[in-house]
């Protein structure tokens, strides 16, 4: 379920925005508990409420006193602009480094993806 | 702590200790150990065999007296204790039991566990498969250890100790040790110290873990910062020494013209740009590896 490369908290916090993003949880929908996400998980309470608190700094969930935790309205725009300003740097950037090293073409590269955009086009 | 206002409130501090000493004839098991537990958290206690582990939690749970240093559960020198019992509980590896049978037992805590839970140990014998009418001496190693966490878990003690108690379970009866230890604690939270050297299984039940070595403790931090402080770095060998001076480095290994060395310091942003600057390579170690590294490099010198 969890690597143990990295800590577990932030694997939670990256499980909880990959939901929103995909939309498994809605804006206004209720988060599960850190309880729930302890004994559902097997993992200390006290990690699991630390990964939900990263996403409360971030403004992407809130808490509702005596309630719970929730999606927070404009969550899912929130982490979509984090996605688009990482993706050249993090996705693109590397890719292009490795096409050079190994010698592909960026019009290779760039042919290529017209191709699959095409294929999936056909298909629907 | 102020200790004129500290007498009708409870402590915050759940165990004190400091200065441990305990020794067994010459043999020195703890030395110069002090550390302060936090109440209702969980606590991993990792350490390799002999290295004072079970002598902690011994002190701790009563079974036997520090020969210097103080300790102190709830406040109270925990061998002046007459109540005790009703506190701490200390589960052993598994042959620690009387010759019974399992029901006579469990009879047997519940007279003197005051917050026993007839209804959890019930559970558990369903879960753990235990038969209940059976001598505990005719029982597998992983049977009696299984019945050695139901014990610990039904009494439910502000202060609740395993010391290797998952030994010969198999792994489907220690996930379900780890399952139902978390759900009695989110319900009813309270301290538990789990010693073991199943680091990467039981790691991430912790919160804080300690580690004991040659009678000391060498480290206490929480799991997370652990897991962020081994770091490991690799690239061509003079570039890694140049990067590693003035880190405390763990361990090397060198494979033609390329080194990596393990390295034990909380890595900044800044270190990360600079070593991907210089070409080198950071990795992250696992905790078990970063345990194996802590516990078996040599004495370091004093000067």
């Amino acid at each position: 379920m969890f690597d143990d490369r990295t800590p577990i908290y932030q694997q939670i916090a990256a499980r909880l925005k990959q939901d929103i993003l995909d939309g498994t949880l809605a804006e206004g929908d209720q988060v599960m508990s850190t309880n729930q996400y302890a004994t559902y998980y097997r993992i200390n309470p006290a990690t699991a409420a630390k990964g939900v608190h990263q996403l409360v700094e971030e403004g992407v969930l809130h808490k509702r006193r005596g309630l719970g935790m929730y999606v927070t309205e404009g969550a899912r725009e929130k982490l979509l602009a984090q996605r688009r300003d990482r993706f050249f740097t993090e996705m693109v950037e590397p890719m292009a480094a490795e096409a050079s090293l190994i010698g592909v073409p960026l019009a290779d590269v760039v042919r290529h993806l017209e191709e699959l955009e095409n294929q999936k086009r056909r298909m629907r | 702590m102020n200790p004129g206002t500290s007498v009708h409130e409870q402590p915050e501090n759940l165990v004190e200790v400091d200065d441990l000493r305990v020794s067994y004839g010459d043999v020195t098991a703890l030395e110069g150990v002090s550390l302060t537990l936090e109440a209702n958290k969980i606590y991993g206690l990792i350490g390799r065999n002999g290295s004072g582990k079970t002598s902690l939690l011994s002190v701790l749970a009563a079974f036997r007296r520090a020969d210097a240093g103080t300790v102190r559960v709830e406040g109270r020198d925990p061998y002046e204790d007459a109540d005790i019992v009703s506190r701490v509980c200390l589960i052993r590896e598994s042959g620690d039991l009387p010759a019974a049978k399992i029901r006579q037992i469990i009879g047997l805590y519940r007279e003197l566990r005051p917050n026993w839970d007839q209804e959890l140990a019930d559970r558990l014998l369903r879960r753990f498969d235990l038969p209940a009418g059976r001598n505990v001496s005719k029982l597998s190693r992983g049977m009696k250890s299984a019945f050695g966490c139901l014990l610990g878990l039904a009494s439910r003690a502000p202060l609740t100790m395993f010391d290797e108690s998952y030994l010969g379970m198999d792994a489907p009866a220690r996930y379900i040790f780890i399952e139902e230890l978390l759900r009695d604690y989110v319900e009813y939270p309270r301290t538990f110290i789990v010693s073991t050297h199943l680091i990467e299984e039981f790691g991430r039940l912790f919160e804080e873990v300690l580690i004991v070595d040659k009678g000391r403790l060498i480290v206490h931090d929480t799991v997370d910062s652990l897991r962020e402080r081994g770091v490991s770095i690799s690239g061509p060998a003079e570039l890694v020494d140049r990067f590693a001076m003035g880190l405390d480095v763990l361990g090397e290994q060198v494979l033609g013209p390329t080194k990596q060395v393990t390295v034990y310091s909380h890595p900044t942003d800044d270190l990360r740009r600079q070593a991907k600057a210089a070409g080198l390579e950071l990795g992250t170690l696992p905790l078990q590896d970063l345990f194996v590294h802590l516990t078996t490099r040599p004495e370091r010198n004093p000067s």
